[in-house]
Order: structure tokens, then C-alpha cells, then sequence
């Protein structure tokens, strides 16, 4: 696995030699995250880099994941539509089973250290546990707040309010709270085989893998097949393009252990698709990286025309390979895209139909904004800035002020 | 070749520090201008801070001009443009105090508001402006010079954050006219370079580019010395130099 020196190459020796520094301030700082799933998803997949780097830079930083059963994930797959503001019928029962997977967490689970991280809504209830634990609780929404479902939210703002700090992804899901909020957006990591670079042998051997023509353009979404990403309607943007360019749709994705939804909304789309031969939906097991890398990196376009998104890695990914991107004006895509500078934003179907059309038909401008889009991403969302960010958040817990003084 | 002159020498040498920043959100957003205005009166001095000054570090290769958050937000998400345009041309270099650019900003909103007659223009939803600060973290590093030419070698080495905290959190937070290194330039008695650096506008470059002037100056200055040595063995005076 990639240590820090392995990142200087990409992200320039200054910025490691501050991480450097910085983490000479946090040596031997215990730091247990806690989240509810080991694989699939964002969040796993960022704390799988995370904590080893964290470790390599002295902080004593380990990794544990709740317990919880099918129900439990039903309800907390509920609870994060809902919070995305989507309506979603929940019972009382749905709560008590939230808090019963809580209770029985909090007392098997170990807690302990300096500062006790917790990730999403599901792990917490272990902030109950803060009387007997001596630490510095975080709270870290992964999610898009910006408009929740009250009901859930008014459920959960009892614990966050008694969390030390809570930390999100985008400024507008930030919240009137009684405790601070950082403001922390998360970040891929070049080095992954998710990112790194392919040749073109391999990305070619997964093209014909997949069955996919390397002569043909290719749009592509990579996401769970979740409605919040809008698998449908992309589909239809699609079909709206295909009837000036040639073309081919790509919509691939796994499944995250922790979603049940997802069958549901693949049936759905393959129903969708079956007609038309140029549209290929992959469903391909979760840790394809190789894969998921090289279709990007074939892809003309990447899409991402999410409902909402907590902060939408997958358009970090694809502009990070320089891809020309389309994708909707939600959540923390607003942070990685400038429209017409590094992408382009839309907010309907027909925009990104729209919007595709105009980067297909116009490589030279798709690969300026694709050249533009990857430095914002060297400058902003690579792992080293979010290492560094946490490794402030963990300072700023231990200091008063606005300036501090190292 | 880099050769031993007669630099001036300081009697401190001269220790680069730097900065970084954690944004820390407020729970406060602004949907039209009023609310805008309430909240640039009304919020601590670290969010105008933010606000005024987080684009030269996050966008700093974007433009070598970067708006203020306030003037973009009021030009893209409320298409006010004649008001966007007036606190885009707010020279925040003309300023040494967070309390004096609030004043300004505030100062040209009343004054949009008073002299328009039209209903307010309220941002889409998830447009709003959201108002934040900086949690600045300040530390030393291994970089510190003694000499003209150490100083122009470490200039080259330290990160843009370090440039950023000499050359604008100085002045700014700590409420000073001057910047770190014209400071130390005078202290040295190199006082053309201070004028010089203090001409400069640091707001009108991107960082790199701040960077490739002050190590340009220096050299200039440098090259000068070496000149004056092998010829009369004396080095040449502020006024000879202008």
C-alpha cells in the first residue's frame, strides 16, 4: 500500500512536508472512527486510506464498524433518503429498531482514546456512552442535510447536540447546531488502483471485457444504482442524445453491504434498458476498482445527474482523469465543478442532455474543461488536503481561538 | 553560480512560519441581499476574513484576481451585477483592518439598497450564501535566512501558505500597514526592496507569480551587489540603487 512519499510525485513535496509538521502536533493522538460498514461506499473506502496514512503520520488511529442486521440497515437506509429530503414512511417501530441496534452496540463495542469519531447517522448512539468515556466526541455526516426530513432530523439532534464538534461535507448542509462545525469535504486518492493511472492495454482489456465498442463514444454513470443517483433519467437524457450522436450509455456500479435498495433500482433499470443495445448497465462487484478506472478513463463523458449527493467522489474521480463531466447542481458537486470552467453543471433532464450533446460534439472545449478540472482537484480534493484537515480538526479540539499558535 | 557577497546581515534571522486553515461553518446562510447585510454587520471578524480572502488560497491558480465571496455570490446566484461589480472592485490591499473592509462592504450594500427601488432578488434554493470563518493554524518551519541570498533560497522552498501568511495574514490580522518581509527588509536596511514590496499588490497575482516577483527582486538586488563588489569593493547605496 502507497505510504506518504508515494504521494509527492502527485501532490508536490511541500504539501507532505507540512503534513509533516503539522503531525508533530498529534503524535500518539488515539483516534478511533467508527462507522457501519467495512467495504462499498464512500466512507469505507475513504477510512481504508485514511487510517493507515494517519497511523504512518503517528497518530494512533484504528478503525472499528457497528454491528447491525438487516432491519437495521433497512430503517438506517430510510433514515438516509430521508435526511436527503426524500419522503420515506417511517414507523415508531423504525426508530426503537435504530435504538436497539444502538443499545446493543454500545454495550459490545470498545470505546476508548482521545477522540471518538463517528461516521453517519447509524453508529450515534454511542455518543450515550460520553459520560463514561473521557474523549472528544465528533460527529461526521457523510450526508446532504441541506434539507432533511424533520422528523429524522428532530430524532437525531439529540445526540449530535451532545457531540464536541460535527464536521460536513458542504457548506450548505451545515445546520443552526449549539456545538461547532467543521466544514471538511472529502477526497479521493490518486494512488488507488480507483485512480491511478492505467495503460492502455488494460483499460482496453476491460473494454472488451464489458463487451463495450472502443470505437463508439461513451457517456458514462458510475454510481449505486440508487434513485437518489437518478440511473432513470439519465437513460432518458441519453436516449435524447443518441438521437443526434452515436453513442453508448455505460451505468456501472456495485452494491454497498449496507443498501438494500439497490436490487430494486437495478431491476428497474435493466428493465428500462433492454430495448435499446447501446445502453450497457454493468453490475459489477464493489472493490472493481481496475474496472471502475478504466471505464472512466474510456469514457468521452462521465455523468453524475444525482438528486442529491452527500458529496459526489464519483465527479472528483473523473476529473481528476481529466474527463469532461455533466452533472447536476446538488450537494458538493457545486464545489468540484465551476460550470463551463470545469465542467458542466445541469439541473434537468433535457440540461444534461443537453449538456452531453455540446461536449460530444465539441472535444477541444470537453478537454479544456477536463484539463481545468483535474487541477482544482490536485489543489482541493486529493486524500493528502483531507489528512491535513483532520489532523487540524483533531488540533482544533485541544485549543481555543481562531488563530493557534503551534 | 551563487558566490559569497557583502550582504547586509541581520542580527535576527529571519524565520519563515506558516498557516493553514480549517473552515468552521456557522449555520448562517443569506438568501437576498438584506439578510446579507444583517449578517456582514453582525458576524465575528474571522468570517469577513474568510470570505475576503479564502479565494487567493483555493482558486488562487484559477484567476489572478480573485472576487470576493461576496461579489461572486451577488453576481452569480442573484444576477445583481451593478452591486457584484462594486464589491468586486473593494481593493482589499487599501485595508489593514477586518473592522475597515466589513465597513466598506457593508457601506456599498446600504447604499445599493437605498438607491434601488426593486423588490429584492432571492437566490434558488441551494444558492443561499453560506457564511463561514477560517480557524488559521500557525507554525514554524526549518526555513530561515540571515542573508539576502538565504532568503531568496528559501523563498523558493517554502509552501504558498507560507508566502500567504507572510505577505497577507500579517498585515491583515495583525492590523498592519506593512507585510513580514518588508519588515525585515527594512530591518536589514535594504530599503528599495521594502518600497517595492510594499508597492506591490499582492491581491492582483496569483501565489506562484508572488512568489517568481519577490525571488525576481531579490535577484535584481543581488546581481547588483556582485556588480558593485567587483568593481569598487563597496556596496551601492539605496539612492545610487533607485
Amino acid at each position: 500500500m502507497a505510504g506518504l512519499k508515494d504521494y509527492e510525485p502527485v501532490a508536490g513535496p511541500q504539501v507532505i512536508e507540512e503534513l509533516r509538521f503539522i503531525a508533530e502536533k498529534t503524535q500518539g493522538l488515539q483516534v478511533q472512527n467508527i462507522n457501519s460498514t467495512a467495504v462499498g461506499g464512500g466512507v469505507a473506502e475513504i477510512l481504508n486510506r485514511m487510517v493507515p496514512l494517519l497511523q504512518e503520520l503517528g497518530v494512533n488511529a484504528r478503525w472499528d464498524v457497528i454491528k447491525g442486521g438487516e432491519r437495521f440497515f433497512k430503517v438506517t437506509k430510510k433514515f438516509h433518503n430521508a435526511l436527503h429530503g426524500k419522503n420515506e414512511d417511517i414507523q415508531p417501530d423504525d426508530f426503537t429498531a435504530f435504538l436497539e441496534t444502538g443499545e446493543a452496540n454500545r454495550r459490545t463495542m470498545e470505546l476508548g482514546g482521545d477522540v471518538i469519531f463517528v461516521h453517519d447517522p447509524q453508529p450515534i448512539t454511542l455518543i450515550q456512552e460520553k459520560e463514561q468515556k473521557k474523549a472528544k466526541w465528533l460527529w461526521r455526516c457523510h450526508i446532504d442535510v441541506s434539507n432533511p426530513d424533520q422528523k429524522v432530523w428532530s430524532f437525531l439532534r439529540p445526540f449530535i447536540d451532545r457531540y464536541d464538534g460535527s464536521v460536513f461535507s458542504a457548506p450548505a448542509f451545515s445546520q443552526e447546531l449549539p456545538i461547532r462545525q467543521f466544514l471538511i469535504p472529502p477526497s479521493i486518492d490518486p494512488l488507488s488502483d480507483k485512480n491511478k493511472e492505467l495503460s492502455e492495454s488494460v483499460i482496453g482489456e476491460v473494454l472488451n471485457r464489458f463487451g463495450l465498442d472502443p470505437e463508439k463514444p461513451m457517456v458514462t454513470q458510475i454510481s449505486r444504482f440508487d434513485y437518489l443517483k437518478d440511473p432513470l433519467g439519465v437513460i432518458d437524457a441519453f436516449e435524447m442524445v443518441q438521437r443526434r450522436v452515436d453513442c453508448q450509455l455505460v451505468l456501472a456500479g456495485g452494491e454497498a453491504t449496507d443498501d438494500p435498495e439497490s436490487t430494486e433500482v437495478l431491476m428497474k433499470v435493466r428493465d428500462r434498458a433492454s430495448a435499446n443495445p447501446d445502453i450497457h448497465v454493468l453490475a459489477i462487484p464493489s472493490g472493481s476498482d481496475i474496472e471502475i478506472n478504466a471505464l472512466q478513463r474510456a469514457s468521452s463523458v462521465v455523468v453524475q445527474k444525482s438528486i442529491k449527493e452527500g458529496f459526489g467522489l464519483t465527479v472528483s474521480e473523473a476529473l481528476w482523469k481529466g474527463r469532461p463531466t455533466v452533472a447536476s447542481a446538488v450537494g458538493g458537486i457545486t464545489l468540484q465543478i465551476t460550470h463551463k470552467y470545469s465542467g458542466l453543471l445541469c439541473h434537468s433532464i433535457e440540461g444534461a442532455a443537453h449538456a452531453i450533446k455540446q461536449l460530444l460534439q465539441n472535444p477541444d472545449y470537453g478537454k479544456k474543461l477536463g484539463e481545468n478540472g483535474r487541477e482544482h482537484i490536485r489543489q482541493n480534493f486529493l486524500l493528502t488536503r483531507h489528512l491535513r484537515d483532520y489532523l487540524l480538526l483533531f488540533l482544533s479540539l485541544f485549543h481555543e481561538g481562531d488563530v493557534i499558535h503551534l | 553560480m551563487e558566490h559569497e557577497t557583502k550582504q547586509p546581515k541581520a542580527p535576527e534571522p529571519f524565520r519563515f512560519r506558516t498557516q493553514v486553515h480549517l473552515r468552521e461553518l456557522t449555520g448562517l446562510k443569506a438568501k437576498n441581499i438584506k439578510e446579507l447585510l444583517y449578517h456582514v454587520k453582525t458576524v465575528p471578524g474571522s468570517v469577513i476574513y474568510h470570505h475576503t480572502h479564502h479565494f487567493l488560497q483555493q482558486h488562487q491558480f484559477l484567476s489572478p484576481e480573485p472576487p470576493n465571496d461576496f461579489a461572486y455570490w451577488v453576481t452569480e446566484a442573484l444576477n445583481e451585477t451593478k452591486l457584484g461589480e462594486r464589491l468586486a472592485s473593494i481593493n482589499i490591499c487599501d485595508f489593514s483592518s477586518i473592522r475597515a473592509i466589513r465597513d466598506q462592504i457593508a457601506g456599498i450594500i446600504e447604499n445599493y439598497l437605498s438607491s434601488s427601488k426593486g423588490s429584492l432578488k432571492e437566490a434558488n434554493e441551494g444558492e443561499e450564501f453560506h457564511l463561514m470563518k477560517s480557524v488559521s493554524f500557525v507554525f514554524p518551519t526549518p526555513y530561515a535566512a540571515s542573508t539576502l541570498e538565504e532568503f531568496r533560497n528559501a523563498l523558493k522552498k517554502i509552501s504558498i501558505h507560507s508566502l500567504y501568511f507572510h505577505i497577507f495574514e500579517a498585515r491583515l490580522r495583525l492590523e498592519s500597514s506593512s507585510n513580514d518581509f518588508t519588515s525585515w527588509f527594512e530591518l536589514i536596511g535594504e530599503n528599495e526592496l521594502a518600497r517595492k514590496m510594499l508597492k506591490l499588490d499582492p491581491y492582483t497575482h496569483t501565489m506562484e507569480r508572488l512568489r517568481e516577483k519577490l525571488i525576481r527582486f531579490i535577484e535584481d538586488r543581488l546581481s547588483k551587489i556582485a556588480k558593485s563588489e567587483s568593481t569598487t569593493g563597496v556596496l551601492p547605496s539605496e539612492k545610487r540603487e533607485s
